[in-house]
């Protein structure tokens, strides 16, 4: 459940399959286009509602409520063994060139 | 009320655009398919020095220029004696919001300003959207970007994602959208709905702003060495960043040769939802570089500012794991941690050193900061997880968008050289498509200066399409 005034995100769909441009490949025809964006909260709702809310430039904007969302989850990623070789590579080149 | 239709809204682009960027292009046309592209630059009447003051406000430019001197020693050990140019770089990660694109920003922004808007809007997943958040903070305005971030599966590219989160930190709001280029579609809508100024990347704005790069480039190599630089590379992708750069180069009369370079992505498709996340650079790539350069009125904007091909003395393409060797290497080498995009036109310029007599000097003239999500090891393993096979090899066996192929050793690297005559003639075949007539010389003079070739060669290419 979301309270009024909460900050949360929502999602819309902007362009069905049907209505999608002409010149769009056949893999992104097929699927809708789609638009996610945060806002206060207008009203009390639980997610999967259809809500309005008022954006940080002061739109009013409807969409489906999304449950989260909100955290920044993006990171420095997984371990790649390979990116640890190369520093090891380039600074052993440089090292036999200097000695 | 008004028809919202795809094709009923892309029907009102001229009239949106014309009250979007407080400019009447229709002023510059000139007859046939020419139009005068001196006087669209000169219209904002900012001169060099004006340009430099309003980037001063907002604390952007003289950003340091850097000579990587273990990455130069490296390119010399690997070339022929007596050859290996000086490489530096130009590190624009320092602007405030971490590229180079702050410089296009400002100006922007400094206009939507001085024209009354209340806000601006800019379609960009990269670097741009931070800088123009960034600038519309500083000058009090609202900002609203626009992305293309999400597969239809929901998957996110970590660096888009991590541009969301910046312009965010910076007030801005962040419409995000799945595959498709009705970005365009969103992005037009609001314009009509907000009455926002358009801080597209291709008005003489944008491109003013960047002519204190090039400025910056030869005033500091000339305090610095004492000499000019002998090539400036500039990764391309809509063509901004060499047309600027190469403008302001030439306001100094230096007269380097100004060499593009981009990211083959060759194969993939752009508007393509399931390739979407199969690349790991979402800017600085041939799926811009090339189409623009061909065609640069294909932006947003009824004339495009940003026109490479009447620059270009080069045009060279490096591969993703190419862009990836040489992006921890300058973390390795000269203890700089910078974003991959950023580092295309140094795997370029690692690559052309080696060609180059030692006492010359090649100048990368753009970084761009890093970390969660943009870093190198982010993108690697965001593309180990959606299947991509990351192996060491020859860079030259890379499929985009299957494989991404890292470099055996630092002398695999090796920028492959476009065809500029291709590129050329592309331009004429498109801008006198459905021209059956004697091209007048009017018409003539403009495509030699659109392509940077003689008479000669607009005319038989014309000749041949007819």
């Amino acid at each position: 459940m979301a309270s009024k005034g909460d900050w949360v995100r929502i999602h819309s769909v902007v362009l069905e399959p049907g209505q999608r441009a002409p010149q769009v490949p056949e893999d992104t025809a097929r699927v809708p286009l789609e638009l996610w964006i945060k806002g206060y909260l207008q009203a009390d709702a639980k997610p999967g509602d259809q809500v309005r809310v008022l954006t940080r430039t002061g739109r009013l904007l409807e969409g489906k409520l999304l449950e989260g969302g909100l955290d920044y989850t993006h990171s420095f990623g997984a371990y790649v063994p390979e990116v640890t070789q190369i520093g090891e590579m380039v600074r052993a080149r440089l090292r036999s060139i200097e000695s | 009320m008004k028809d919202m239709s795809y094709q009923a809204l892309m029907g009102r682009k001229n009239e949106i655009m014309k009250a979007a960027v407080g400019l009447d292009y229709s002023r510059f046309e000139l007859s046939g398919l020419a139009f005068n592209y001196e006087a669209m630059m000169a219209a904002p009447g900012l001169d060099l020095a004006q340009i430099a003051a309003v980037q001063r406000d907002y604390a952007i430019g003289n950003t340091p220029l850097i000579e990587l001197k273990n990455i130069t020693a490296l390119a010399r050990a690997l070339a022929p004696s007596g050859m290996g140019a000086r490489i530096f770089v130009k590190d624009e990660a320092c602007n405030p919001s971490g590229s180079f694109k702050a410089r296009r920003a400002a100006l922007s922004v400094y206009t939507a300003r001085k024209l009354g808007y209340k806000g601006v809007v800019t379609a960009t997943s990269g670097n741009y959207g931070a800088a123009v958040a960034s600038c519309a903070a500083k000058a009090g305005l609202n900002c609203i970007v626009v992305q293309e971030c999400f597969d239809s599966r929901g998957v996110g590219q970590p660096e888009i994602v991590e541009k969301a989160r910046k312009c965010e930190a910076f007030g801005a709001e962040v419409l995000q959208l799945s595959v498709g280029p009705e970005l365009f579609y969103v992005f037009l809508r609001l314009l009509e709905d907000t009455g926002y100024f358009n801080a597209s990347l291709y008005t003489p704005y944008a491109i003013l702003g960047i002519q204190t790069l090039g400025a910056e480039i030869a005033k500091q190599c000339r305090a610095q060495l004492g000499r000019d630089p002998d090539i400036v590379v500039c990764t391309n992708a809509g063509g901004g960043n060499l047309t600027g750069t190469a403008q302001g180069l030439k306001a100094l009369g230096c007269h380097a040769q100004t060499v593009a370079a981009s990211v083959n992505l060759k194969g993939l498709h752009m508007a393509s939802d399931e390739q979407f996340n199969r690349k790991s650079f979402t800017t600085g790539h041939t799926g811009f570089g090339m189409p623009f350069a061909s065609w640069p009125d294909r932006s947003d904007v009824p004339r495009s500012a940003a026109r490479p091909l009447r620059y270009m003395d080069s045009y060279y393409t490096v591969t993703q794991g190419e862009v990836f060797f040489m992006t921890e290497t300058l973390a390795a080498l000269e203890g700089m941690e910078r974003g991959p995009a950023g580092n295309i036109s140094l795997a370029a310029a690692f690559s052309l050193a080696q060609t180059m007599p030692a006492n010359q000097m090649i100048v990368v003239q753009e970084t761009e900061y890093t970390g969660a999500g943009k870093h190198h090891n982010a993108q690697l393993a965001f593309a180990r997880s959606q299947g991509i096979d990351i192996r060491f090899g020859d860079p030259q066996d890379e499929i985009p968008g299957q494989s991404i192929v890292l470099p055996q050793a630092p002398e695999m690297i090796q920028a492959q050289k476009i065809d500029l005559d291709h590129l050329r003639r592309s331009l004429i075949r498109k801008a006198t498509e459905g021209h059956t007539g004697v091209l007048s010389d009017q018409e003539i003079t403009y495509l030699a200066r659109e392509c940077n070739c003689d008479q000669d060669f607009v005319l038989s290419t014309y000749g041949e399409g007819l």
